[in-house]
């Protein structure tokens, strides 16, 4: 096993870097646009600050349709996409492309929920004094919801894992590609034991460091 | 009480209604055609029973519910008519408190009270910083600058709230229910701070309560409000008026007992 380990290291060193790379793109795209998508979705939403009711449910037809695809077949479908933006459609980078896609509206309805969490009376009193639409969001919502939006991401960032490992089907490297190629095409069941262990030793780091730091944001 | 005959009045509501759509369907009235004015300088107070518009009506003086039809003026402006903008602007210089505190949970009570002053960006650093102790003094908090709420006890965490609504040199405090939470001790401690602010402030101060004790106490006018109108209007200190409420008659009573001077003058 160990021997094995050894020679497969260089491999799974790569991979490990694919998979980082697949991860930091995604979830950047996700924080970047996703995140200001679930700020416009709960604004808009019933109930809350805002007029704009009729955008909000596009958004919300647009979330909900772009959610509803399964990985696989939005990762088939965006490959003319992926090529006008990667340049390629096989690689890490190519990933990437449909790996946002699908988080972009995931991580939006994780922000929209979570703003919805935020006590209704805090951003009335903000409303009172006078706040823009503007500081209400940067000073109010997100201040408050902080630390069950690193929560969500947290969340995020560990369901992408494993979608990073579908990308493996079309070529998108990765952990979970090296897991798939050599443990279960190639029946290496060491391999698949390594790549699975390394997994799991992922997902328990992101799950206690995104906990860790919500606990510390979260002054309630 | 030696008031000048028809001194303006500081908020002016006129023929205010306002309706809501019930979830069943159908339409409550929960303010109908209401005129009210509020002196610079006086406490007023609300009473009436739960659902009776009261806090309808209170809110209605920063516009944080649009009435359907009437006017509602504040310090010479119609809020009514203003632009978004005018109205934030407008709304600096209406404090408002609430049942709840509605405080930011994850700022500090420093950081709270800096809020106002921060969102309308008139103030360097050190000016800032100064008005915020200013006020944090003005309600015995200073100490506590730096704590988070969730570690202060529901009277500090109201004063806070009272400290943030001073903070932007409000002529108007507007009180919605500012007590209900709180234990009787700590009521009559935030009570005893409303009064000391109304006195050395001259802020005026519009309070909702169904504590009819906090009331009697504090107002020196106050208004009943059953069914979305005004029942009853008077002025607490004259004990002679007949009063036509069974919350008016309650209120002489609690007016009678925490200022029995009052009753033989």
């Amino acid at each position: 096993m160990l021997e094995k380990l050894l020679l497969v290291a260089p491999e799974l060193w790569r991979a490990f870097g694919e998979t980082l790379l697949m991860l930091g793109i995604g979830l950047s795209a996700a924080v970047l646009l996703g995140g200001p998508l679930g700020v416009a979705l709960f604004l808009s939403g019933s109930g809350e600050p805002g007029r704009g009711r009729s955008i909000g449910q596009a958004l919300g037809w647009l979330v909900n349709t772009m959610r509803s695809f399964p990985f696989i077949i939005l990762m088939v479908a965006l490959v003319p996409l992926t090529r006008i933006v990667a340049g390629t459609s096989i690689g890490p980078l190519a990933a990437s492309v449909p790996l946002s896609i699908a988080a972009i509206p995931y991580f939006a309805r994780l922000v929209e929920q979570q703003l919805h969490e935020v006590p209704r009376g805090v951003i009335e009193a903000a409303e009172a004094m006078g706040a823009t639409r503007l500081q209400i969001v940067t000073r109010v919502l997100l201040l408050e919801a902080r630390s069950g939006l690193v929560l969500a991401l947290t969340v995020l960032a560990i369901s992408f894992l494993s979608y990073s490992a579908v990308a493996g089907v079309v070529g998108g490297g990765g952990i979970g590609d090296l897991a798939i190629r050599y443990g279960y095409y190639r029946f290496e069941t060491d391999v698949m034991v390594i790549t699975v262990a390394i997994l799991v030793a992922m997902v328990q780091l992101i799950q206690f460091g995104g906990g860790r730091i919500a606990r510390r944001l979260d002054k309630r | 009480m030696t008031t000048t005959p028809t001194p303006a009045p500081v908020i002016r509501i006129e023929h205010a209604s306002k309706a809501f759509d019930l979830p069943e369907g159908g339409r409550f009235d929960a303010v109908r055609d209401i005129s009210l004015d509020i002196l610079p300088g006086e406490i007023f107070g609300l009473v009436g029973r739960s659902g009776a518009g009261k806090s309808t009506l209170l809110r209605m003086m920063n516009l944080l519910e649009k009435p359907d039809s009437g006017s509602i003026t504040v310090s010479g402006q119609e809020l009514t008519t203003l632009s978004p903008r005018a109205l934030r602007e407008a709304r600096r210089r209406i404090g408002m408190i609430y049942q709840h505190f509605n405080l930011l949970a994850n700022a500090t009570v420093f950081e709270n009270v800096a809020f106002p002053l921060r969102i309308h960006g008139a103030m360097n650093a050190p000016r800032l910083k100064a008005r915020v102790a200013e006020c944090l003094e003005l309600v015995g908090l200073v100490d506590k600058a730096g704590s988070y709420p969730s570690r202060l006890s529901g009277g500090q965490k109201q004063r806070v709230a009272i400290a943030r609504a001073l903070a932007n040199y409000p002529t108007v405090l507007l009180c919605d229910e500012p007590t209900s939470a709180l234990d009787p001790d700590t009521t009559r401690s935030v009570l005893d701070t409303l009064r000391d602010i109304n006195a050395r402030l001259g802020v005026t101060v519009v309070i909702v309560s169904h504590e009819l004790q906090a009331l009697g106490s504090l107002c020196a006018r106050a208004a009943v409000v059953e069914d979305g109108s005004i029942a009853e209007l008077f002025d607490l200190l004259d004990h002679s008026a007949p009063r036509t409420t069974s919350l008016g008659r309650e209120l002489l009573y609690y007016s009678a007992e925490t200022r029995p001077g009052a009753l033989h003058a």
